[in-house]
């Protein structure tokens, strides 16, 4: 167990006052502390918005990247180096919009990475837009006179296409929130977590709403059945059952493929000259009178 | 006979790559230099293509032909018009045409019952027209066959047989052309072949990439030769394969990735990353035409001020232009080195003609040494930050997850220690000047233009890239005329180091562009003025007989 303060940095915080992702920043150092996660064996990675700044908050190694890109940066970052536990942390815009199609091909490669993605269901940076998990019906400073398309159900389509771990955690839940991302970050291939979490200053409800509807999993679900956890995903965005929907057993990740194995790949040896030269020889014709 | 150029003609699908490979193996065998190029439809069946060898010549592009050997009539047709003086017409002409008349497809069926054995015939054929002996060519049909059944086997060899059999008795009356053996032997390869092996003997861990003519044949190469040592992954769009293989470099795995024109369009953002970030990374731009999807099987010079310019916003970056294999080794294994030692983008340009033709080369090597790893002793520090302030612009760079020394990557305008600032007065002003000081250290390192004949020219070309063997081919064809023409050959463009260019000699540059991308750059950065550009934009390779034709004031036909 390592205490929180362990993940303090120094950096000077820029999300609004009161904003619930310190919820989920404390939430996530409780769970790498829970699993005696030291800095040095966490990456974080993220794209571009308020949810992307979180690794500057959280003492770990990071590599903030570009508007979309978190998951192949973190898909490559796992692979080149095994024995880093790699997290993605950014928002539904950034994972589930700019990234969506990466994240589609995420499930079927399943590279050993957790994916939190605080899921507030607006653009915050950009000033209130909607985002592919905005409501119906709901108006933006964008969508004047309201949303008209239908809101992303990524945690049902993450269960089609094979991930092996998908949950739902509430930023007003911080213990909750916690164990869930223990165990996310705990098992082994991808885990994704939606995070809802509603946004203060753009946000088209009170807090409250979402406490109403953030409403705990039945205790008896059983987090194998596939068909139950897909209807339970696409609850959302009327109710969020939050927990573990889905968990099954972990299938080869991305990782398993290399045959370099747990060995970060700066680590290994140059390849033998000798193979080198035997590859320059078979390019080579010896000519005969 | 020198310096013979051979177009195998035919529809995709009808086996002219067989054929010429069989044909470049035999010659190959025999101590005789071929180079061989490919010009090709972008589609799976039909169309017009052919495969080119040139024999016993310069390694550079001929497009006219002494013997044109075609698998059915309409391409003997269309590449008529390609035909030198006193051509010799092989194979499936239409009727009443002058040439070796050979029905391949009507014998194949007459004698084996198939038409598949139609290519193995013309191979025979071909090689009995070109004064091959017959168990040579026998010999590499068993030889890279190898893997057919027993009786296919012997089938395709009665094929050659045959084949060689037939156009033997009809050549005798046309001027039969001479081999003359020797004991040379020659590297035969593509710079797309030597890339690969270049880059793993440079410590290449890792490349991810998004299928795309010109460039797909480097991700497949380290796909099917797993000992290599290079993970590869086929990305979902060349945007994945641009943050993977610059995320894997921040995790301290040299990588790479290659896309063409369309795929570098998207990969720009994350170029500007790897600027921002500072992270090394080596991209192979293999040029075809556009705009948009172009010509995607045609070769083309129309990418560079692209890669000069592509990416948001200011930051270092080297453009390299590979020549011919012996050049991509060098420049691969340097773009390795120049990506770790500034942490910094390195675009390797090459194009569809030189990731398809095949060179021979008498030498061929490798650059010995692994370039020294970018990677700091984190041992070093107490305490570790990723973007500390150094004279040369240049940081220690640790990886992440290299010690316990916590590295900070940020794609913001970013402190020391890698974390957002907004701060205009300090932090901003000099982290620009830290990345453009590696810019003037870059400028230092970079190599000057190669000078071919220069001591005595009133002429000098300014070339860069694929164009050098057609470039130097032309120098020859000149001076033979009297015109005392030489080269500045560029193969590092950019950051262009300091050139002096002697005054009193009319300059002319070439490229494979219609506006002078290369023009513009060299004017740029003070090249005096131009006597003229020669430019080509058809979707084929400069030759030399353009060249010349250019420099001359001619029509092609009378320079070639």
């Amino acid at each position: 167990m390592i205490p929180a303060e362990r993940y303090r940095t120094d950096a000077e915080n820029q999300w609004c006052p009161g904003c619930p992702n310190f919820g989920i920043q404390t939430a996530l150092k409780r769970a790498l502390g829970a699993l005696d996660l030291p800095p040095h064996r966490v990456c974080l990675v993220s794209g571009i918005g308020q949810a992307a700044k979180t690794p500057h908050y959280v003492a770990a190694h990071v590599f903030n990247g570009l508007h979309g890109r978190a998951v192949p940066a973190a898909t490559a970052i796992q692979l080149a180096h095994p024995g880093l536990k790699t997290i993605v942390t950014s928002g539904d815009g950034c994972i589930y919009g700019e990234g969506g199609n990466h994240l589609l091909h995420a499930f079927r490669r399943n590279p050993d990475i957790t994916v939190l993605v605080h899921d507030n269901q607006i653009y915050a940076l950009t000033k209130g837009q909607g985002s592919p998990t905005t409501r119906r019906g709901e108006k933006t400073r964008m969508q004047f006179d309201c949303v008209r398309s239908d809101p992303a159900q990524m945690l049902a389509t993450a269960i089609v296409h094979g991930c092996t771990f998908v949950a739902r955690g509430f930023a007003g839940n911080i213990q909750t929130l916690t164990e869930i991302l223990s165990r996310a970050i705990a098992h082994r291939g991808l885990s994704l977590v939606d995070i809802v979490q509603p946004c203060i200053t753009w946000g088209n409800h009170p807090v409250s709403w979402y406490h109403e509807r953030a409403v705990a999993i039945p205790d008896d679900h059983n987090p194998t059945d596939r068909n139950r956890a897909i209807e339970l995903a696409l609850e959302a965005p009327d109710r969020f059952p939050i927990g573990v929907l889905y968990e099954t057993k972990p299938r080869e990740t991305f990782a398993d493929r290399d045959p370099g194995g747990e060995v970060p790949m700066f680590e290994r040896p140059p390849v033998d000259r000798r193979l080198i030269d035997a590859r320059l020889a078979r390019f080579r014709v010896q000519g005969t009178t | 006979m020198r310096d013979l150029s051979i177009f195998i003609v035919g529809a995709a699908g009808e086996g002219i790559q067989t054929i010429g490979d069989i044909v470049a193996h035999a010659l190959l065998r025999c101590g005789i230099a071929v180079f061989t190029s490919k010009e090709y439809e972008s589609r799976i069946r039909g169309g017009h293509n052919s495969y080119r060898l040139r024999v016993d010549g310069p390694n550079a592009p001929r497009h006219d032909a002494n013997v044109i050997l075609a698998l059915n009539p309409a391409a003997a047709e269309h590449y008529r018009a390609a035909a030198s003086p006193g051509a010799i017409l092989v194979g499936e002409s239409p009727e009443g045409q002058d040439g070796l008349s050979i029905r391949f497809r009507t014998l194949a069926n007459e004698t084996f019952d198939s038409t598949i054995f139609a290519n193995t015939l013309a191979a025979g054929a071909l090689g009995a027209v070109i004064g091959l002996s017959p168990a040579i060519v026998r010999s590499v049909v068993e030889n890279r066959m190898s893997k057919l059944s027993e009786d296919v086997l012997e089938q395709n060899v009665r094929a050659v047989q045959i084949g060689y059999e037939t156009a033997s008795k009809l050549v005798e009356d046309t001027d039969r052309i001479e081999l003359t053996p020797t004991d040379k032997a020659h590297s035969f390869v593509s710079v797309h072949e030597i890339i690969p092996v270049t880059a793993a003997a440079a410590g290449c861990r890792f490349m991810a990439a998004y299928p795309m003519s010109p460039s797909t044949g480097i991700m497949t190469s380290f796909a099917r030769d797993p000992e290599l040592g290079v993970f590869v992954e086929q990305a979902e769009d060349e945007i994945a394969a641009v943050n993977m293989s610059l995320a894997a470099s921040a995790a301290g795995a040299r990588s790479m990735t290659a896309t063409s024109g369309g795929g570098f369009a998207l990969m720009t953002e994350g170029l500007s990353l790897a600027g921002m970030t500072e992270t090394p990374l080596v991209l192979v731009l293999a040029q075809r035409p556009g705009p948009a999807t172009g010509l995607p099987t045609r070769t083309a010079q129309e990418d560079l001020s692209f890669a000069l310019h592509g990416g948001q916003g200011e930051f270092p970056r080297a453009v390299l232009a590979a020549s011919d294999p012996q050049d991509a080794a060098r420049l691969t294994h340097r773009a390795f080195d120049l990506a770790d030692r500034f942490q910094i983008p390195v675009i390797l340009l090459t194009d569809q003609f030189l990731a398809d033709a095949h060179f021979s080369l008498e030498a061929l090597t490798i650059p010995p040494s692994v370039p020294a790893s970018g990677l700091a002793d984190p041992s070093s520090f107490e305490t570790y930050e990723r973007y500390r302030w150094t004279s040369d612009g240049v940081s220690p760079r640790l990886a992440l997850g290299q010690s316990e020394h916590l590295v900070c990557i940020d794609s913001d305008e970013h402190t020391e220690a890698g974390h957002i600032t907004e701060d205009l007065v300090e932090t901003r002003p000099a982290m620009v000047e830290k990345r453009l000081e590696k810019l003037r250290q870059l400028r230092r390192s970079l190599a000057m233009p190669e000078p071919h004949r220069i001591e005595d020219a009133d002429v000098v070309l300014l070339s860069w890239g694929s164009s050098r063997g057609a470039v130097q081919e032309a120098i020859d064809r000149c001076r033979k005329r009297g015109m005392k023409v030489g080269a500045l050959h560029f193969t590092e463009l950019w950051p262009l180091p300091e050139i002096d260019y002697p005054d009193g000699i009319s300059y002319w540059t070439v490229e494979g562009n219609a506006t002078g991308q290369f023009a513009r750059l060299l004017q740029a950065e003070g090249a005096p003025t131009l006597t003229g550009r020669i430019e080509r934009y058809d979707g084929l390779p400069i030759d030399a007989a353009s060249i010349v034709a250019a420099l001359f004031g001619e029509d092609e036909e009378a320079a070639s």
